[in-house]
């Protein structure tokens, strides 16, 4: 089993009655709520959060993509990865991802996940979500209904930049490119692991098994409510005939870990319903444009006003409801334990995104909760799948000799690093 | 009217209504498609030989992927206009329709007679920004479409009672599939650089304007004007955007007018 320590990054002085003064916490957000010289704390503080989780053993440190989101600081997170590439040396860096629906051309991911590949000495796990549809529709101008296409164009031209050692011109539909030359290219081969977030279309499952990638449902709801989703993606998998290795999927889940029960609540729930009542606050009609989902996947579930009840019941979410219904994982170690043995078993995952920090959670709750489930939960949480224990398919394969952050740092009296014969 | 399939040459199936007789009007549909009430259309097929044709990914018409950008659509006009086997027919556009109308006088300015442009898309002045039709609540839509709102939810539902989950569903997924196809030339911004083009439209134009259009304001019609040389502004009172179902006798008597 492996644990990714994941932040999303959210904005934390998002107004008590944000809810009620503006219709979404993404898009349209007014700017006016980011402070910059606020932002210089926050993003060290989340940035320092997630070296420590590598101190602690986490597996991977991860971070995403969002634009115009009031919980997602990232609109690049390649720059917080080449942070972290810089001050971390073991744990694997997981970029989940870039939305290549959205970059023009996306040849610039390719070059940037090599860069951060290289930096890294090898570490860099490369996501390609399609993305969100405010993301990439309303954030990017990408038309919904071509989104799809375009980016399995921007895929497969940054797979072949990645293969192809002579240089080639690729005469796409949305790209064109006379001389493609990925320089530099990444050290793991033939690429880095790809993961593939999907939120809840079903034309990814087969994508993911075109290629054999990892298939990584990122929801904020629960295992509960994840478990028809990763069911059809594992029937998808048996129709296909590959095999049920966990570390096909992976799932994110909010996790708070206390003493007790009644410590996390103390603790974590302010917390948590800050994230819930005010970060998920979405105009529902962002979330939905026509063209983006395709007929079969809006058939196979969620219809638009499904998402609005959804919406109705974030808006008066308790700490009771987010525990029972299991949105959150939250309580004493064996408490969380158990939860999450049930939720790695049931949705069969390898992978967990742990989203230890939530909503406005200060550093030292995150930091608590964090070494609480490092110390008393990971451990016992490891060999949950014997069997598949030497799957290293979707995982990380790093340079054995590579340089480390205290050798990174050299003082004005002491000369920086050789370079290799 | 009545209703058949045609094929085009590109291979798309497009349902076309099809009523009356006289000089052919080949009357282009906006972006929700042809409602199911009307009117307008049988009032113009007492004159013309009217021809309705719905885009693919429109009611029964198939063939969506075909079309993806603005050249697409505008060559399956005359794709349609060729597969109804009809030479210079009078072209009627509203909103979408207007779009694909006016791009369809622009590149072929010799294959039409007269072209009518009814509270027409694809122009953008960033003085008067057209909210956005793809993140609007169902009755934030109503509410710009129409003069008068409740009236307008009933023709815009056609009648389909929303408490019905099934009825509800279907229309649903119809409406996403509609504005899915609409979105290729309408989002994010419903303008490809039409303004551009239209130095080449000569066909005599009629510029149909809702005078309380809240969606496409009526200064577009000015600015339409501007970019068509000859073109002539009527502003049609007590109408919204959806001026040929609110207002069809006026619209038809427009029409008829300026057709002769």
């Amino acid at each position: 089993m492996r644990f990714t320590w994941f932040n999303l990054m959210p904005w934390p002085y998002l107004p008590d009655d944000f809810r009620e003064k503006n219709r979404s916490v993404w898009v349209d957000i007014p700017s006016k709520l980011y402070d910059p010289r606020k932002g210089h704390f926050v993003y060290h503080q989340y940035m320092d959060q997630l070296e420590y989780a590598e101190t602690l053993g986490f597996d991977g440190i991860g971070c995403n993509e969002h634009h115009q989101n009031g919980y997602g600081l990232m609109p690049s997170p390649n720059l917080i990865a080449a942070g972290l590439a810089r001050r971390t040396s073991r744990a694997a860096i997981c970029v989940i991802g870039n939305s290549i629906a959205g970059y023009n051309p996306p040849i610039r991911v390719a070059e940037e996940f090599a860069m951060l590949d290289v930096i890294s000495g090898g570490r860099l796990v490369a996501g390609f979500p399609v993305g969100t549809p405010m993301d990439t529709n309303f954030c990017y101008g990408q038309i919904p209904a071509l989104t799809r296409d375009k980016y399995k164009e921007a895929h497969d031209m940054i797979m072949k930049a990645w293969a192809e050692d002579e240089p080639f011109a690729f005469d796409g539909k949305y790209n064109q490119l006379r001389w493609v030359n990925c320089w530099p290219k990444p050290i793991q081969k033939p690429h880095p692991p790809i993961y593939i977030p999907g939120g809840g279309s079903i034309e990814t499952w087969d994508f993911c098994l075109d290629y054999d990638y990892n298939y990584s449902y990122l929801s904020f709801y629960g295992y509960l409510r994840g478990k028809s989703l990763l069911d059809g993606y594992w029937e998808r998998v048996a129709k296909r005939g590959k095999d049920d290795s966990p570390y096909r999927a992976a799932f994110a889940q909010i996790i708070c870990v206390a003493d007790t029960d009644a410590e996390a609540e103390e603790l974590y729930a302010e917390h948590c319903l800050y994230f819930f009542n005010r970060c998920l606050h979405v105009f529902p009609p962002f979330a939905d444009p026509a063209g983006y989902r395709t007929v079969n996947t809006i058939k196979y579930g969620a219809l638009s006003q499904l998402r609005l009840e959804a919406q109705k019941i974030m808006a008066n979410l308790t700490w009771k409801q987010l525990v029972d219904e299991r949105f959150i994982i939250a309580g004493s170690p064996e408490t969380v334990r158990q939860q999450l043995e049930e939720c790695i078993k049931g949705l069969r995952i390898g992978h967990l995104f742990c989203l230890l920090h939530t909503g406005n959670m200060p550093d030292w709750k995150t930091r608590h909760s964090t070494k609480l489930f490092a110390e008393k939960v990971m451990p016992q949480l490891r060999d949950m799948w014997p069997e598949w224990k030497h799957d290293e398919r979707w995982w990380i394969h790093p340079m054995e000799e590579r340089l480390h952050p205290d050798e990174m740092q050299p003082g004005a009296e002491k000369p920086g690093q050789t370079w290799p014969e | 009217m009545k209703a058949r399939t045609i094929e085009t040459k590109k291979g798309a199936r497009c349902r076309v209504l099809e009523g009356g007789s006289g000089l052919p009007v080949v009357f282009f549909h906006g972006a929700g498609g042809l409602l199911a009430d009307n009117p307008f259309l049988d009032q113009l097929a007492a004159r013309y030989h009217v021809f309705a044709p719905e885009l693919p990914g429109y009611g029964e018409s198939t063939g969506e992927d075909l079309l993806e950008d603005m050249l697409d659509f505008t060559l399956h006009g005359w794709d349609v206009v060729s597969a109804l086997g009809l030479t210079t027919p009078h072209l009627v556009g509203h909103s979408m329709g207007g779009m694909i109308a006016a791009e369809m006088a622009a590149i072929a300015p010799h294959d039409l007679g007269k072209l009518v442009l009814v509270d027409a898309a694809g122009l953008w002045i960033d003085e008067h920004p057209i909210p956005d039709i793809f993140a609007l609540l169902p009755g934030q839509l109503v509410e710009l479409l129409f003069q008068d709102p409740v009236k307008g939810q009933a023709l815009l539902t056609g009648g389909v009672d929303f408490s019905d989950m099934e009825a509800f569903k279907e229309f649903y997924l119809g409406q996403q599939r509609r504005l899915a196809m609409a979105g290729k030339i309408l989002f994010p911004i419903p303008n490809r650089r039409l303004s551009k083009r239209l130095y080449r439209v000569t066909a005599p134009t009629l510029i149909l304007w809702g005078a309380n259009d809240r969606l496409i304001v009526p200064a577009y019609a000015r600015r339409w004007a501007s970019l068509i040389a000859g073109a002539r502004v009527e502003m049609v009172p007590d109408a919204g955007h959806m001026l040929p179902y609110e207002q069809p006798a006026a619209m038809v008597g427009a029409v008829s007018r300026f057709l002769g």
